[in-house]
């Protein structure tokens, strides 16, 4: 008891409550007179994991690009240098950053145009039971296994598999094999060309699109789009009007995601796509095998810097309000 | 008055979008019971159960499988008092630096998970730590944290302050307060957060990749099949195993926060 009073001799509590006893009793009074306490001991522990796990890390790898590597011993070498920055501007290396961004561009395009009917149904027409299952039929394959789903698109897109069969069935089986004699987007088969990781990267980010673009559309008072036809609109002077420029803060968050994702996915393009590389797949092979950190460090700074630079974009548009 | 009749254009572009969304993995479900053992061959020359049987003995995938429960299941835990210890202190109070925190909590899942990957092992290789599942867990904790944040951000924003304060008056302390009054209010959140935060980890490829080493989770068991095809059954019957595995806790998760909205004085 006395040692809670020299503690707490000015606490305005002292006159109303008796004190409490034992630890807990005197721990549970001092955290109630002093709310800064409990906060600093509630935030220490997630604040010391994320800084010094997450960041610390980052910070140790952004540090590295700032190195070099020897090309005859293969040994880093820690004095500051801009070399390796420098090494991305090589034409190989350009190529794949010029490659991944436009997939990513691509992509995002493609999300935005599959996911406005299902997001704008789903806000506005689906009701009760519906609503439901719109919001699961979007979640459950969003959250459901990103492996499992490049596997069947491989069961898919594989030249003996549904789609080759499907298109022969319907006698189209020109339509695709005129695709895949195309030079940049064709090849052997469609698991092997850059329409298939196209394909692919779609229809894995493509739910990170429509919940977001959603929400923005679940906004839209219905009035306004009652007294835009009021004022004689067409459903399309409406849509480009009134419509969609109240979605672009939608449409801005959920490119984020698509772009994000895409910008540093090593995995589709491994598995279907062709041998052209992608960012995440350089980052890989020069800490694996290549065992050039630095230059490793070097590329997952323009994912950074592009998503940085995207990010500053979007927020100027409100997406970070849909979100 | 509202229209609600939907143009049959809409409603056929939005079932169209769903239908992508769900055949491919239906289309999982039909290959886990095919006969062909040798390419991806449709439609499949006939239907067989052996390769559950196959599955079911092969150790390796039974190694992978506790490998990646063990891993989710403490990522969640760490990730459930984390992240609920940031939700409070961030809805529970205003103080400088509040979104620099939630930023922080955001940055490992708004980042490619490459980068994270990459920075835990070079931070790894850097500390000389060696890879066992305790790196694996660093990396999954990390990016776990945010979801069970979100989940538990939302529902604290809706526990009615005057609850606690009434809990307060009438002689609770702290953990009382904490184990009575909140514990019950932002339970199934934590429940739904805990599942999604499970089912993220146990679905995890990108960053594992780089903290794993020679360990195989079974993701990573997955990805080596894809990579490079030997066992084309096995991983057909996987595949399913592990969409029947993570769609549980998705749904699960989904029933408990579906109400949320019926706090306890949640209309003050």
């Amino acid at each position: 008891m006395s040692a809670v009073g020299t503690i707490g001799a000015a606490g305005p509590s002292d006159a109303i409550l008796p004190k409490r006893g034992g630890w807990r009793g005197r721990l549970a009074d001092l955290l109630w007179r002093r709310p800064g306490l409990l906060l600093l001991l509630m935030l220490m522990p997630p604040v010391l994991w994320l800084a010094v796990v997450y960041l610390g890390s980052l910070l140790a790898l952004l540090l590295q690009s700032f190195f070099s590597i020897d090309e005859f011993s293969g040994l880093i070498d820690r004095s500051f240098t801009l070399k390796t920055y420098g090494e991305l501007l090589r034409p190989a290396n350009l190529d794949i950053i010029v490659r991944t961004v436009t997939m990513a561009a691509l992509v995002t395009l493609a999300a935005a145009v599959v996911a406005f009917p299902i997001a704008y149904f789903a806000a506005r027409y689906a009701r009760g039971k519906w609503k439901a299952l719109f919001y699961l039929g979007v979640m459950l394959p969003l959250w459901s296994s990103y492996l499992v789903k490049v596997y069947a698109w491989k069961l898919i897109l594989a030249k003996e598999g549904i789609l080759t069969w499907l298109l022969q069935k319907l006698h189209l089986a020109w339509l695709l094999d005129g695709w895949l004699a195309l030079p940049v987007v064709g090849g052997s088969s469609l698991s092997l060309s850059a329409t298939g990781t196209f394909v692919v990267f779609l229809y894995v980010w493509l739910p990170f699109m429509i919940l977001p673009l959603q929400a923005s559309l679940e906004r839209v008072p219905a009035n306004l789009l009652e007294a835009s036809a009021d004022l004689g609109a067409t459903p399309q002077q409406t849509f480009r009007n009134v419509v969609f420029p109240l979605a672009l803060p939608g449409l801005a968050a959920g490119s984020i995601f698509t772009f994000s994702l895409t910008l540093g996915d090593y995995i589709i393009p491994q598995i279907i796509g062709t041998s052209r590389l992608f960012i995440g797949q350089a980052v890989y092979a020069h800490q694996g095998t290549a065992g050039n950190i630095p230059l490793a460090a070097a590329f997952t700074v323009v994912p950074i810097v592009v998503m940085g630079l995207y990010l500053w974009g979007a927020r100027r548009m409100g997406a970070f309000d849909a979100l | 008055m509202r229209s609600d009749t939907s143009p049959p254009g809409l409603r056929i572009a939005a079932a169209a979008g769903l239908a992508f969304l769900h055949l491919p993995i239906l289309l999982i479900f039909v290959y886990a019971f095919t006969t062909e053992d040798k390419s991806y061959q449709w439609p499949p020359p006939g239907l067989t159960l052996d390769w559950l049987a196959v599955t079911w003995n092969r150790p390796d995938v039974w190694a992978a499988l506790s490998l990646s429960l063990e891993v989710a299941a403490v990522s969640t835990a760490i990730a459930l008092v984390l992240g609920t210890l940031c939700a409070a202190s961030v809805s529970g109070s205003r103080f400088f630096g509040r979104e620099t925190i939630s930023l922080l909590v955001i940055l490992p899942i708004a980042l490619p998970g490459i980068i994270t990957g990459i920075a835990l092992r070079s931070a790894f290789s850097l500390a000389e730590i060696p890879f066992s599942q305790w790196t694996i867990i660093l990396g999954h904790a990390t990016f776990c944290v945010v979801v069970v944040y979100n989940n538990a951000i939302a529902r604290f924003r809706r526990v009615s302050g005057s609850l606690l304060e009434a809990s307060y008056d009438l002689g609770a302390d702290g953990l009382q307060t904490f184990r009575h009054v909140i514990l019950p209010n932002i339970g199934t959140a934590l429940v739904a957060g805990g599942m999604l935060a499970f089912a993220l980890s146990f679905d995890e490829v990108i960053v594992t990749t780089f903290t794993a080493g020679q360990q195989q989770t079974l993701p990573i068991w997955m990805l080596e099949e894809l990579v490079r095809p030997r066992q084309r059954p096995v991983t057909n019957v996987v595949a399913m195993v592990v969409v029947l595995v993570t769609l549980l806790p998705i749904l699960a998760a989904y029933y408990l926060t579906r109400d949320g909205d019926q706090v306890a004085g949640s209309g003050k």
